[in-house]
Order: structure tokens, then sequence, then C-alpha cells
């Protein structure tokens, strides 16, 4: 186990060092003139970007050496500062990447969390049904609902949800995550946070219960086929006791895998869905920033996603182990 | 019930593998235990049975028929409605007209009188509600709805296409390669594909289209460049499950026949082992297309595609981010996002459709 795990953890650090190659290459193709009217047209929408600051990212990334050796240079530079979580300093925002990430990555999270806990809490009983009743009307309608559910672009879906729920019946806000007019305090900001985020909230839970409604039940009939379930009815067993007590357990063991797999992409925001309502989480700050061309942040943001989806592969194993007795880690 | 339906499965003849089904119901109404194998049992090839299987579906069906409207609406309806171009501005009905009377008196002492009409083209027709001259009614700059919707779709349909086209072709290679020889290019290849599973998709996609923009690439090809990249880092997906298929069938007897025969490996893979893969190939294709074409509206809806000139549907949608637009103007953003919503759907529908017919072990 615990070989198997360093093991992981290797391929881990050969992963997140291609994919930092990968990023790199990609920042470095652009033109530094490019990248130098960028900053100028921050500046002018307000930033404060001095010279020195230029001068040092330069010499962080190796901007200003076109050879192959000083490529080679700039990139070892940056990897070095990236082990130490040294991101650089956000252009756009003025204050180290990592501080950004810190401070916007809650709002992400909170909206995460709570799509993913509607999501299991809806999908799961959804999924069983359509099993038990396979090829039942029940079954039908739940698939074509879900399936509609998958189909639906999220950037479309929001702009219904919003014009319907904010515009037309006015019972929401439309954008933003607190109200400015009123200050709030205690029991009542919460209240008003989760006023705003109920939107947003429900758009990702639409959009994500399909997927997940489909492994339930897909797993559930594969489990239902098999052998013990027919010996537990042989048995004499009540069919409550069976589907829930025999099937259902062991439909879970994906379904807890995959939840684990799952844990920290909650962390890397949803781009489109914050920026339609315009909340102030990690993926709309990074669509801002790399709409105004922001390197250090661009480079630290998905260094960090890089990072959150190695983890996430790595905890989905480890979680199948842990869970399913029956398997076992080796090599 | 399945012990059932497999004590009346009969084998043809005793040499012939073929798939067979059961008629259902005997002709004469009775059985006959001799020669009743032959009346009973109809031969079927195997894509008539997944043909059968696949119409039996009713959603199949549906699918079918969205997509095959949404293809006619796209890329037959430019050629039936002509009235406007997608990038046209309908200036026709605010032209204004100014009058002034100019008099002054000549050198006979007569009084002149001139009328001076300046006639001005004021703005587009923009915001049009739907009428006979724009069924859809125009949006803010003045364009036709159903013209862009038709442009974007076309777009929107090729793009998907190619780019599944692209990922498949590259993960059955590489894919193909890895499962066949094993060792340590299949190493090499799944540390690749691990490699760029964990890029982040969208944001890097995001950068991508910044470096675009920086090496002054057109913006009504920027969106060719981006779902061509974005196919560059999406082929692990097929890859594994390739590799994954021709890791089992390698080890069949059929692929010893083939060693014995003394085929080249290329003909070993790819004329051998990967059309066996190509059932799960196909519905994996299906089922990506309706996710392409997610992407590429998402990627126009943030703007990396084309400028607004040139019609796609992400675009379109794009313009309910102003108020304004959300709340009043349904037609200009609704059509394009129902147009994404039947083409994915459509696509899924026929791929969970073509899964179901094309598994060996389903029984319905």
């Amino acid at each position: 186990m615990i070989k198997y795990i360093l093991k992981r953890l290797g391929l881990t650090v050969l992963i997140l060092l291609g994919v930092s190659l990968i990023i790199y290459v990609l920042i470095r193709l652009m033109p530094v003139d490019f990248i130098e009217k960028k900053i100028a047209e921050m500046n002018q929408g307000g930033a404060t970007i001095d010279q020195a600051t230029i001068d040092n990212m330069k010499a962080m990334y190796g901007l200003t050496d076109d050879t192959f050796l000083g490529v080679l240079k700039g990139y070892w530079s940056w990897l070095t500062k990236l082990v130490q979580f040294d991101f650089g300093t956000s252009f756009k925002y003025g204050i180290p990447v990592i501080d950004v990430i810190k401070d916007s990555m809650g709002i992400s999270f909170a909206v995460a969390l709570l799509a993913t806990i509607f999501e299991f809490m809806i999908a799961i009983p959804l999924g069983i049904t359509a099993a038990t009743h396979q090829y039942s009307i029940r079954d039908y309608v739940v698939t074509v609902l879900v399936m509609i559910g998958i189909s639906l672009p999220s950037f479309f879906f929001g702009q219904v949800l919003k014009d319907l729920f904010a515009m037309k019946l006015g019972w929401f806000p439309n954008s933003g995550l607190t109200d400015a007019t009123k200050d709030l305090t205690g029991f009542a900001k919460l209240m008003d946070y989760a006023w705003h985020m109920f939107v947003p909230v429900l758009t990702v839970v639409i959009l994500s219960i399909g997927g997940r409604m489909r492994m339930t039940r897909t797993e559930m009939l594969e489990v239902m086929n098999s052998d013990y379930i027919r010996t537990a009815r042989a048995k004499g067993l009540s069919e409550r006791k069976v589907i829930y007590k025999h099937a259902f357990r062991n439909t879970l063991i994906p379904l807890v895998t995959s939840l684990a797999g799952l844990l920290p992409s909650l962390f890397s925001g949803a781009i489109i869905t914050e920026q339609i309502f315009d909340l102030p989480g990690i993926g709309n700050l990074a669509f801002q920033a790399m709409d105004a061309g922001d390197i250090p942040f661009i480079m630290g943001y998905n260094m960090f996603l890089a990072l959150l989806s190695v983890m996430g592969v790595l905890l989905a194993d480890l979680m199948y182990a842990v869970v399913d007795p029956r398997v076992k880690l080796t090599d | 019930m399945e012990n059932m339906e497999n004590k009346e499965n009969i084998t043809v003849e005793e040499n012939q593998i073929l798939p067979t089904e059961q008629v259902e119901e005997n002709q004469n109404g009775k059985k006959e235990a001799d020669d009743s194998i032959e009346r009973n049992v109809r031969l079927m090839s195997p894509g008539r049975m997944v043909m059968r299987r696949f119409f039996r579906s009713k959603l199949s069906i549906v699918g079918l028929v969205m997509l095959v409207s949404l293809f006619l609406f796209c890329f037959l309806g430019p050629v039936c409605y002509t009235k406007w171009e997608s990038n046209e501005i309908d200036y026709s009905n605010r032209v204004e007209y100014a009058t002034t009377e100019i008099e002054f008196v000549d050198e006979n002492g007569k009084t002149q009188v001139f009328y001076q009409v300046i006639e001005t083209i004021k703005q587009p027709n923009a915001f049009a509600k739907p009428s006979l001259e724009h069924p859809l009614g125009t949006d803010g700059q003045g364009w036709d709805n159903l013209a862009r919707l038709m442009e974007g779709g076309k777009v929107s349909l090729a793009i998907s296409f190619i780019t599944v086209f692209i990922i498949t072709i590259l993960g059955i290679i590489f894919g193909g390669i890895a499962g066949y020889f094993g060792g340590a290019v299949d190493n090499i290849i799944m540390r690749l594909c691990d490699i760029l599973m964990c890029l982040p998709g969208f944001p890097i996609l995001l950068v991508v289209g910044t470096l675009l923009e920086s090496m002054g690439i057109a913006s009504q090809f920027r969106i060719y460049y981006l779902m061509g990249f974005l196919s560059l880092i999406s082929w692990p997906g097929v890859a594994r499950l390739v590799r994954g298929q021709i890791l089992s069938l390698r080890e069949q007897e059929y692929m010893v026949a083939a060693e014995a025969m003394g085929y080249s490996t290329i003909r070993k893979i790819f004329k051998h082992l990967i059309p066996n893969v190509m059932p799960q190939l196909i519905v994996n294709m299906t089922l990506s297309l309706g996710s392409m074409i997610l992407y590429e509206a998402s990627l126009s809806f943030l703007g990396l595609g084309a400028t607004a000139e040139f019609a796609a549907w992400g675009t379109m949608i794009n313009s309910a981010n102003d108020l304004n637009v959300l709340q009043n103007y349904f037609n200009v953003w609704g059509p394009p996002g129902i147009c994404i919503i039947i083409a994915v759907l459509g696509f899924n529908f026929i791929g969970d459709g073509l899964r179901d017919a094309l598994d060996p072990k389903a029984r319905r």
C-alpha cells in the first residue's frame, strides 16, 4: 500500500512537470511586445504596474532571452519558484497570485459543495428507481429528463434561469454575491449569501445531475443482475431489503470513489456559471485575468488546476481500495 | 425469464455461427418437432441486427429526426432563405427625410424657394420584432437572426465533426500502438495520456485564445485553431479505450492465426484489431460530437472565437449578457440555445441507442 502510494506520488510529480512544461511553452510562444501591450492596457485601466515589476516578471520567466538555453533557464527559474509556492504577483489584482486564489476559492467552493450535495441527494434516488423499474415509463421519463439535463449548455441554461427567476419573477437577485445597499452581519449576512447563490447552485445541480444519475442507474443495473441478488431473493428477503441492503451498498462503491475524485475539483471554480451570475469566485477572476493577459495569474491558476486534478485521480484510486475491501493496491 | 429466453435460442446449422433472431410467431400457429428450426429461425447479418435494435428504440429515432432536421435547416436553409446574408445589416426602414426650405432673392429681385431634401440612414434596423421580413427578428446590430442561426449552425456542426474525427484518428493510432506493442512504448504513451488528461481543458484553451490573438490570427479562423488544439489534447480518452480493447483482443486465437499467416504489424493492428474496437469507437464518437458542439459554443460564448460579425451560436447567446437583451429579446438569444440543445440531445440519443444496439450482451 505504502509502496503503491509512493509510486503514484512519483507519477504525480512527473505529470505536473509535463503540464508545467506545456503551459510554459504556450506562454513563451507569445511575443514579448504583445505582453508589454497588454500591460500598458492594464495600466491605462487603472492598474499600477511599474517597470521594476515588469522587469522582475521578465527575468522570472526568462522572457528576455530567446535562445534555446535561455528558454530552458527561464523554465527552470519559474519551476524553482513554483515548488516554493511562489506564483508571482498578479498584474491585474496587484497581490500575489496565491492570495488571489486563496481569497476567491471560498465562494467557488461554497457553490460547488452545495451543488454536489444536492446533486448526490437527487441523482441517487432517481438512479435507483430508474434501475429497479427498468424499461418502465418511470425509467424512460427519468432517462429523457436526465438526457436533456446533460445536453443543456451551461451558458444558455444559466441565462434562462436568470431571466426566469431574477428578471421575470424577481424572486432572486440577478448577479453578485451580496446586496451592496444593505449592511448585514451574522446570520442575516449568511442568508443574503444563500439567497444570492440559489440560482447559480440550481444551474450547476441541474446540469450535473444527469451524469450522476446515469452512473447510478448503470451500476445499479449491473449489481441487480449479479448472482448474489438472485440468492438474496431466493432466500425470501423483502424486495426493499434486496435493493437497499444488498444492491445499493455495492452501488455505493463507484459513487464514493467518484466523490473522492471530485473533492479537489470543488475548488477550481466554474468559469461560465460564475461569469453569468457575476460571482467573485475563482473561475470568474481567472477569466478576467486571462482576458487581460495577466501572465503570472494564468500560469499560477493553470498549475493550481492541474494539481487539483492530479490529486483527484490519486484520491479516487486510494478511495477505491478503502471502500472496497476486495481491491488490493499492489504494484 | 432469462432462462426461458436462453432455452429458446436455437443455433443454426452446425458450422454457421451467424447470429439468429427468433421470428415472433410461428406462421402455422403450431410447433412441429422436426423441421421447425428452419421455419422458426431467420438468419440475420450482424449489421441488420444492430439496425433492428437501433430502430426499435424510440429515443434513437427521435434523435435521428432531430439531427436530420437540424442538418437540413443549417445546410439547406441558407439555400432557400436568401433574403438576408448572415452579415448583412438591415438599414431598410430607418431612412429619414429632412426637408429644409431655403429662400433667397436673386439678382432680378425675385424670391426663389429651394427645398433641400436630405436623406439620412440613421440607424440599422436593430431589435426588430419577428415579422415576415425577419422571421426571427434582428439583433442589436441589425443582423437577421434566422440567417445567422443557419450560418452559425453550419460552422458548429462542421467543426464538431472535424474535431471528433481528428481525436478519433489520433486516439486509434496512439492507443493501437500502445496496446499492441506494450512495454516501454505503452508506458510512454500512457504517461503522455496522464499528462494531457490533467491539463485543465478550458483555461488552457483560454490561454491558447490569447496566444492566437497575440499572433495576429484573424478572428474568424481562431475557432478552428482552438478546436484543433482541443483535439490535440483530448485524444487520450479514445486512446485508452482502444488500448484496453486491444490488450484483450490480441490474446485471442484469431490473432495467433494472423501471426501464423505472417501478416505485417500494420495490417494486424489496423485490419484485424481496430475493426473489432469500432463499435465502441462509434458510440464514443457520437457522444463526443455532442460535447464538442457544447465546447465550441462555450468558446464562442466567452468571446474566444470569431467576432460578432461572423455568426456562431455561442456568440449569439453571449448578447444576453446585456440585461436589456436578456429580458426583452428572447428571439435573439433563445433560438441558438434551443438549436444547441437539439443538436447535443440528438447526438446523445443516437449515441445511447447505438450503445444499446451494438452491445452484444443486449437482450432487447
